[in-house]
């Protein structure tokens, strides 16, 4: 009813705030930050990248003349309504995070995107990078996290199933193919009546996040309902992974409140997850990771930062970018937000090797994740309508399991779905 | 034309004379133009603010729309390539647009006609004598001052299919718990509960209104012939209510097509359910819009929804007009002043 209106009045008066704030940091020249004039930069992220005000306090001491604004939105979502409103048209803040669901909707922009310096590449794992770099060779995209997967399990909960505790023998226990995860999960069910994964939709994303052609080829062919790949995939969460699972998908009200509760047994984790478990049940006690994950490594997220080529102060804000992505700087985002560094240095480095998570049992989490991330074998072609097909077939599990329809007519309604794009 | 063709003449054949006199008529005539343009010009001047801003934000978009409807249109680039009518035809061959439609017109009558029944009822009784007027008056609109959204987040959590408010509630009583987010019957019930929420009391103050203004005569007249208090009602209230009851009618309609706050909040994705359970025409442009950056077919749903609105609005102008007819009887308001009589 009237409501809409509101929320129409509250989105102008966000995009004005941002313009306003956007607009003031036009004082500076074209030059670099060294150059001596006084330059107000802003950052935009969203969620938790771990800049605090502190890290970017050391930045500013660097530089003098430079002012380091940063603004965060609330969620990732968010974040892309804004950067694809105002892209190309200026408004945009000098460095901009880009979550990677929505990176190659921004790579079909690359041209309205400033190119990094030579200076940068090789930082980077290799597809970290490679999915940052456009057609032409230009590289826009500073990447900074990843989240490579490991297993959270509550110890306390496998005990009273009858399965071992211990990260160690816990990770021996997963090691295998889906198949047998889902084996273990049936196994749970039957001792405790319970089901043990989280929510179905983070397997088949699991999966998913595995095969390197999902749903269209790099020439521009649609294989997702041909993909037998897919349809395998789907078929193991629809049979499988929905009677074992609480939930269809994550992030809901009362997925949270299970969370909360202590209701899971075990979810799929990539590092950004451990932060969001200790966040939201920081009462439970029991959780830790295990070193191991379904059928080799996978890797689930992360994010890069971009800088508009419009912008007023562009070299300025290359540097700043560099500065964030650099492997210290990631190594304190880290551990301030527990952002699993993409950056080769970091990655090799003793800092990393010797983190642990008091939360999660003291477990060495960022020797796991290291030996998480380089178990990704597959880096997957994701490109801007990725985001599309994939929530349309987490759909199709959602409708299975909430009964609204049956296994193979929910399966043809997504792919008339797919047809209709 | 005719006062151009007269004038010149007259200085032509008197020069000497005509010189004096001549001033001043030019002088008075240019005066008098000058107030008949007053006259004429300024009503337009006056009013003209309204109109030059409704072309600017209302025509000029509305416009605007009607182009990037027939264009696969890049809103990054600002540029799109002419398509014609195809995305209209896309539209309306999507399944999801007719479940959008049922949806929107089933959380529609799921709102409205609950919420005017008990609007009516709370408005009857605070009609009547009772102490504290102003303080419950002022309690029915406090739902309406909430922010939708709060509201909507609110209800949405009540609504839980497993740890919700509701639920723990009816199992705790041995009954079974309600599908809200999956059955598209009981989310339709859910999110027209909180436009219910939002929307009575909004409506009772202005039922209110309408009733405080039928003359007291009436009922006075009734209760000497002997009619009860439910008699009263059906046979003066609601007839006297008639021209109000249709404007309300008329607000909640157009408002309920464009429902989007309720059915957007009420779960974590925002996307009107897997199955499409609670998706609303407003919801699915949204998608099409700012989810899928495809400006142009959601500019031909904004078309088609525009239609929907003119052609509903007509249909409500002709029950209004045959409705209506006999409105002009309606009672000089002096009402007011008799209510103490009545009472």
């Amino acid at each position: 009813m009237l409501s809409r209106r509101t929320k129409a009045i509250a989105a102008l008066a966000g995009a004005a705030s941002f313009a306003l704030i956007a607009t003031g940091c036009a004082a500076g020249d074209d030059s670099a930050s060294d150059d001596g004039g006084p330059i107000e930069l802003t950052v935009a992220t969203f969620n938790n990248f771990g800049y605090t005000d502190e890290l970017l306090q050391e930045y500013m001491d660097e530089h003098p003349n430079v002012t380091v604004v940063h603004n965060v939105a609330a969620e990732s979502g968010d974040a892309r309504a804004n950067y694809f409103q105002k892209l190309g048209k200026g408004g945009l803040a000098d460095v901009e995070a880009v979550e990677i669901d929505w990176f190659a909707e921004a790579m079909q922009y690359s041209d309205l995107l400033a190119e990094a310096p030579d200076s940068v590449k090789g930082r980077w794992l290799d597809w970290k990078e490679a999915a940052a770099t456009d057609a032409d060779g230009r590289l826009i995209g500073f990447g900074t996290d990843i989240g490579p997967q490991g297993i959270c399990y509550r110890a306390d909960l496998f005990e009273s199933a009858g399965l071992p505790s211990d990260r160690e023998s816990v990770a021996d226990l997963f090691d295998g193919d889906w198949e047998h995860f889902l084996d273990v999960a049936d196994q749970y069910r039957e001792a405790t009546g319970k089901p043990m994964i989280d929510s179905a939709n983070s397997v088949l994303q699991g999966i998913v996040n595995q095969i390197e052609y999902t749903y269209t080829e790099p020439d521009g062919t649609v294989i997702a309902t041909e993909n037998p790949e897919i349809a395998d995939a789907y078929q193991l969460v629809t049979e499988r992974a929905i009677p074992n699972s609480a939930y269809s998908g994550q992030w809901s009200d009362d997925w949270f409140a299970s969370m909360a509760n202590g209701e899971f047994a075990t979810m799929l984790c990539p590092g950004w997850m451990l932060g969001v478990i200790s966040g939201s049940a920081a009462d439970v006690e029991g959780w830790d990771i295990a070193d191991v994950f379904p059928n080799g490594g996978g890797n689930w997220g992360g994010s890069y930062l971009t800088v508009p080529a419009d912008g007023e102060n562009v070299e300025a804000a290359l540097e700043l970018a560099d500065w964030l992505t650099s492997p210290e700087t990631q190594m304190k985002a880290f551990a301030n937000a527990g952002t699993f560094p993409s950056q080769l240095e970091a990655l090799e480095g003793d800092e990393l090797a010797s983190a642990t998570n008091e939360y999660f049992n003291d477990a060495p989490s960022g020797e796991i994740l290291s030996n998480r991330a380089a178990a990704v074998s597959v880096a997957p072609y994701k490109d801007a309508d990725y985001f599309k097909y994939h929530d349309a077939l987490q759909n199709a599990v959602n409708r299975v399991f909430d009964g609204s329809e049956d296994e193979q007519s929910s399966w043809d309604t997504w792919v008339a779905e797919v047809e209709a794009f | 034309m005719t006062t151009t063709q007269t004038r010149p003449p007259a200085p032509a054949t008197e020069p000497a004379a005509a010189e004096p006199a001549a001033r001043p008529v030019r002088v008075l005539g240019f005066r008098q133009n000058l107030s008949r343009w007053d006259l004429k010009l300024s009503p337009y001047l006056y009013i003209s603010p309204f109109f030059v801003m409704f072309a600017i934000v209302g025509l000029f978009p509305i416009g605007y729309t009607a182009v990037i409807s027939l264009m696969d249109w890049d809103l990054v680039r600002n540029s799109g390539e002419f398509i014609g009518f195809d995305q209209y035809v896309w539209i309306l061959q999507n399944p999801q647009f007719w479940t959008a439609l049922r949806n929107t017109f089933s959380i529609f009558v799921l709102s409205s006609v609950p919420q005017l029944i008990v609007a009516i009822f709370i408005a009857a009784m605070l009609d009547r004598n009772i102490r504290a007027k102003t303080f419950w008056r002022m309690s029915v609109l406090v739902p309406f001052v909430m922010a939708p959204v709060a509201v909507a987040l609110i209800f949405s959590n009540m609504f839980g299919d497993v740890h919700g408010l509701v639920n723990g509630v009816l199992t705790d009583l041995g009954l079974p718990a309600v599908p809200w987010h999956k059955d598209p019957f009981w989310s339709h019930v859910a999110i027209a509960t909180m436009v219910n929420f939002r929307w009575t009391g909004y409506n009772t103050l202005i039922l209110l209104a309408a009733m405080q203004a039928i003359p007291r005569d009436y009922y006075e007249a009734a209760t000497v012939d002997g009619a009860g208090a439910f008699r009263q009602f059906v046979h003066i209230t609601l007839p006297s209510l008639k021209a109000t009851l249709i404007f309300v009618i008329i607000t909640s309609t157009i408002g309920g097509l464009q429902i989007f706050d309720e059915p957007r909040m009420f779960d974590n994705t925002g996307e009107g359910g897997p199955a499409q359970q609670w998706l609303t025409i407003t919801l699915f442009l949204y998608n099409i819009g700012w989810g899928e950056w495809n400006f142009g077919r959601a500019a031909a749903l904004a078309w088609i929804l525009f239609l929907i609105i003119i052609l509903i609005g007509l249909i409500n102008l002709a029950v209004t007009r045959t409705l209506v007819r006999d409105e002009g009887t309606r009672a000089p308001k002096a009402g007011k002043k008799q209510k103490g009589v009545r009472a």
